[in-house]
């Protein structure tokens, strides 16, 4: 399963009203560390696919939500529950950062 | 011929039979920059079954940075570009890649054990090429605003500060670069250096002066990064009048050196006391054996590559060079005396 894209305009219908948790990857293509972040968030979106939704925001498409968050380093993953940011992942550290902040969030 | 026995010998050898079901492996390569996948190349051209622990951030250093105008026949290719292709040359002669990091190391016995975050490996020699990693400033608000405004990589994160004011601290040809770059994007950029001098390269040094963005502030260091959810201001010391001052910036990109990345190594080889990676020149009279091979760490069988163990040169070419050297001296080594 690839991973749903978002944007500025259906951020807050697919991302801060959605009853799931939402695990949201803000990207550009330019960034490499993003590139390989990826496959391993595709995995986690199999894995965790009763528990989450994990999508992705182009920040060079999608100025508004990129700004609104203060999202200044790529690649940067936050998580939302029930509209609000309950957690932060900033930077490519490998599987297991992006698992602490799932099972630290949603347990 | 010779040669060839010996490898065809080597490739009979039961590789996988490491005991306990665990294959070993001729060469272990930690680091997937210029250095280990050089190594790669070397290695696998010369017959010997060969892994890569590439890390699940692969290709180092040069991952972070946009165009290399300085590697022989490749000018101006992009970093990431520049290690996809030795990656694909690596591959091409049958090195295994695995983007798995390194947990644990034993080089007490043979053969070497190694743990990955996936699995447990042995092999009969291994190089060390984990390069180098950022050195941070370590001082009040850094930690807590990094990726908010607080930086090291400006390839990576200018494009967020168009129009905006940004500071780079060092004075290193790295921190020449990260200006250079940031000043595509920002409206304007200050070096804060500690000396009344750069130590970078003429022609680095020379771009920079000549850049209208870019203004530079001598002799001062930062005391505190200060802002909530973003870098708001940086509080800086002049060290020759002693005063400090507080300025608004949006960003902040920290250049101000690197640290080998040797944690993991600690009580297996010898390290220096800023962490890199000894050769064994010193123990070249004790271990006459060790004394061939010229990239050899303080364990044999264990060899060194790259920026983990070459504080001076520091370069793709140098790293590169100092893979094959390492490689050839593995391969020397499984051949025995």
């Amino acid at each position: 399963m690839s991973i749903v894209v978002v944007k500025d305009s259906d951020f807050e219908e697919k991302v801060l009203r959605n009853t799931s948790p939402v695990l949201v990857d803000f990207w550009a293509s330019w960034c490499n560390p993003c590139k390989m972040a990826e496959p391993i968030l595709e995995a986690l979106s199999e894995e965790y696919k009763d528990k989450l939704i994990i999508v992705k925001l182009d920040v060079d498409q999608n100025p508004n939500q990129t700004q609104k968050y203060d999202v200044m380093s790529i690649p940067t993953t936050i998580l939302f529950k029930e509209g609000g940011e309950v957690g932060r992942q900033i930077g490519f550290a490998g599987r297991k950062a992006y698992e602490d902040l799932l099972k630290k969030d949603l347990e | 011929m010779v040669l060839f026995d010996k490898m065809t010998k080597r490739l009979k050898d039961p590789i996988r039979a490491g005991g306990e079901g665990i294959k070993t492996w001729d060469v272990a390569i930690i680091g997937s920059g210029p250095a280990g996948l050089t190594a790669a190349i070397y290695a696998t051209r010369g017959a010997a079954s060969t892994i890569v622990l590439a890390g699940e951030a692969w290709g180092g250093q040069l991952m972070l940075t946009t165009i290399v105008d300085n590697y022989p026949a490749l000018p101006g290719i992009s970093g990431p570009e520049l290690m996809q292709k030795m990656r694909d040359h690596a591959l091409k002669f049958g090195a295994e890649l695995v983007a798995e990091n390194l947990t644990a190391v034993d080089f007490s016995k043979l053969p070497f054990k190694l743990t990955t975050n996936k699995q447990k490996l042995t092999s009969k020699s291994v190089i060390i090429a984990t390069g180098a990693q950022t050195l941070w400033l370590g001082v009040p608000g850094e930690d807590k605003l990094r990726g908010r405004g607080v930086s090291s990589c400006a390839p990576c994160d200018a494009p967020f500060f168009k129009g905006k004011k940004v500071a780079v601290i060092g004075g290193g040809d790295s921190a020449m670069e990260e200006a250079l770059v940031l000043t595509k994007y920002a409206n304007s950029v200050t070096v804060i250096h500690r000396r009344s001098e750069f130590r970078a390269s003429a022609i680095m040094q020379k771009k920079v002066f000549e850049e209208k963005k870019i203004k530079v502030v001598w002799d001062s260091i930062v005391e505190e990064f200060l802002g909530e959810d973003k870098l708001q201001r940086i509080r800086i010391r002049n060290i020759k009048e002693g005063e400090s001052k507080e300025i608004e910036f949006d960003g902040v990109f920290i250049t101000i050196g690197y640290t080998p990345s040797t944690e993991i190594f600690e009580g297996q080889v010898e390290l220096d006391e800023k962490g890199y990676i000894v050769r064994n020149s010193k123990l070249r009279s004790e271990i006459s054996k060790l004394g061939e091979y010229r990239m050899s760490t303080t364990v044999p069988g264990v060899f060194v590559a790259g920026d983990v163990h070459d504080y001076h040169y520091r370069q793709a070419i140098t790293a590169a060079g100092f893979g094959c050297m390492a490689a050839m001296d593995a391969l020397r080594y499984l051949e025995g005396p």
